[in-house]
């Protein structure tokens, strides 16, 4: 439980390293909101008073402070574009990037953990050089040319799926392999190398001794093991998958947060930028969190050392 | 000379006595994958470097009359919806694709040895502050990290010089943890103790004798690093806030093809398979140096 608060105390400085940063990396620019809300021809007085109202004439670290506390009341501003509040743009946006995120992960570790296992029990035979190579290949392809050539092929030339997301459950399959498959190499390779590890202790050679069947070692005994390093490589895939989402959202023009953040950038929306990035950060910061106290809830040796 | 003693006493801790020499045939004889990789990178800076004299066109020139050509003899990839060649843009992509893949990895490697050095070598406060700065940076997901610091720099500088910038800085803090962890190991390392003991200047201790030994695992790191930064990159064009137009880079090329996937999909193709095989090629040979130089860097 102490340990617990610890990593949770831990986090403190961490969130609010994070706003900083991402106060001093936007609001950097002078006058430049607003600027950009108000165009190009408009005179100093209305400037000044827009300046004045948006509390852009106070001190850098009072405006911070002001900053963090609307955040903590959930208040991150208000759009230049969409003139809403970015909240509610987020929290519209959140579900269709968590139906992306959530079926690339199930896509991810299906696809990964077999042929992970498969390459391990086939060590340096002709299976595991092919899935290597190929996951290193599927770490080494940009998601957009994956996301494209899923559309080209299964969705243009042979009509399994629609191109383009409209929210239904089948629209969602093509967008969650593309966002899932680099993903899937780099479970594929862990879960290999860490299968391959276990399989060399102790008590498989026990297993083994007592006349267990092959299946059996690898599947009652050392996968348990072996999926540790796994797990939590996993959850600190949610990281890369954020990125990921970015990209297949705008290849499959599905509106979620990387979609945003895209959009943001391009129109010069500093307060969506801001909230969609210390948004997807926060999730991050929190699956590692997650990924932290499972390994510690999974391995009983770490769980008696605290 | 120090130095060079140091190395050897390290080698031999931990069991690797055989030279550069040998390293490099047991990298011949073990990953010939990573030995092909780095021909094909070596062909692809010879390509990029001599575009100018592999093709007839230059790099942005139209020809409104041969718009959207199928591959042919003239144009070898065919032409894109302003005329202009593919074969020609590939080839003046890559020097965007290799300059942006090698340099700004080479700052972050710089700005990461020297505070990763002084996080583990001085400890207390100032370690405190560096790592906790490192989990701040790697706590953002790197894309988005990448596009608040485009957009901030976006006023001031060309697209390509604040691509640089990004990705330099959204790279140090991976490359400062592993010195770090390294140093903190080394420091305590008996040749160590005998430099402190002489007198040398703790600088001096940082950059002779420690930073010597980390330079394995910074040369898989860097090599590691080469090919996320080139996806970046191309990902970053791709969305359209990377590489702005006339300018050639391939992940723009994907972008401005993508509406002719289904009437002309080798537009796309092409520039996707380039994008492909430089970083297949580096991630190849950084798995085999980290093969032969760093056992124990773990797998990703």
């Amino acid at each position: 439980m102490k340990r617990v608060l610890k990593r949770l105390l831990s986090m403190i400085p961490v969130l609010l390293g994070v706003m900083l940063l991402i106060f001093i990396m936007l609001r950097i620019i002078p006058g430049d909101p607003v600027s950009i809300l108000l165009g190009e021809h408009y005179s100093q007085d209305t400037i000044d008073r827009l300046t004045k109202a948006m509390n852009l004439d106070k001190p850098l670290m009072q405006q911070f402070f002001s900053y963090v506390l609307g955040v903590l009341h959930g208040d991150l501003g208000v759009s230049y574009i969409m003139k809403r509040p970015v909240t509610d743009i987020i929290l519209q946006a959140f579900p269709h990037t968590v139906k992306l995120a959530v079926m690339a992960a199930l896509f991810a570790w299906v696809i990964g953990l077999l042929t992970g296992i498969v390459a391990a029990v086939t060590q340096n035979r002709p299976p595991d050089r092919i899935f290597m190579t190929l996951s290193l290949a599927g770490v080494s392809v940009p998601i957009f040319m994956v996301a494209l050539a899923l559309q080209y092929f299964l969705a243009f030339k042979v009509k399994l799926f629609p191109l383009t997301s409209d929210g239904s459950l089948k629209s969602m399959i093509l967008p969650a392999i593309a966002l899932g498959w680099n993903s899937a190499g780099s479970i594929a390779r862990m879960t290999r190398s860490s299968l391959i590890e276990v399989m060399q202790s102790d008590y498989i050679d026990t297993a083994r001794a007592k006349g267990l069947r092959r299946g059996a070692v690898i599947f009652g005994h050392a996968l348990k093991n072996a999926m540790l390093p796994v797990i939590t490589m996993m959850a600190l895939q949610l990281s890369s998958m954020m990125s990921g989402a970015v990209i297949t959202e705008s290849v499959f023009s599905i509106p979620g947060i990387g979609r945003l953040a895209t959009d943001a950038v391009q129109n010069r929306d500093m307060p969506l930028l801001q909230g969609t990035i210390l948004f997807t950060t926060v999730i991050v910061i929190l699956g590692n969190l997650l990924a932290d106290f499972l390994y510690a809830v999974l391995d009983p040796r770490i769980r008696r050392e605290a | 000379m120090m130095a060079t003693e140091a190395n050897v006493n390290i080698n031999a801790e931990i069991g690797e006595k055989d030279g550069v020499k040998a390293k490099l045939r047991r990298l011949c004889r073990q990953n010939p994958l990573a030995v092909i990789s780095a021909f094909v990178i070596v062909a692809v800076i010879i390509l990029a470097a001599c575009a100018p004299f592999l093709t007839p066109y230059r790099e942005a020139q139209q020809d409104l009359l041969a718009r959207l050509q199928k591959p042919s003899s003239a144009h070898i990839f065919g032409t894109d919806e302003l005329g202009r060649d593919v074969f020609t843009r590939i080839l003046y992509g890559a020097r965007v694709s290799l300059v942006i893949g090698i340099i700004p990895p080479a700052i972050s490697l710089v700005i990461g040895i020297v505070l990763g050095l002084a996080a583990g070598f001085f400890g207390g406060k100032v370690d405190y502050v560096i790592m906790r700065l490192a989990d701040i940076m790697l706590s953002f997901p790197s894309l988005l990290l990448t596009m608040v610091l485009m957009y901030t720099m976006g006023r001031y500088a060309n697209s390509i010089v604040c691509i640089f910038a990004a990705l330099a800085l959204a790279g140090w803090a991976s490359v400062a943890r592993v010195v770090r962890s390294q140093t903190l190991s080394l420091k305590e390392a008996d040749y160590v103790e005998a430099a402190r003991s002489i007198g040398v200047g703790k600088w001096k201790i940082m950059f002779r004798h420690i930073l010597p030994n980390c330079i394995p695992s910074l040369i898989v790191l860097y090599t590691l690093n080469v090919p996320s930064c080139i996806l970046s990159e191309s990902t970053l064009s791709f969305l359209g806030i990377g590489v702005q137009p006339p300018a050639a880079s391939w992940g723009l090329m994907v972008n401005q093809s993508k509406q002719f996937l289904f009437s002309m999909p080798w537009l796309a193709l092409a520039p996707s398979v380039a994008i492909m095989i430089i970083v297949l090629a580096f991630n190849f040979l950084g798995d085999g140096l980290r093969d032969v130089l760093d056992p124990y860097l773990q797998t990703r």
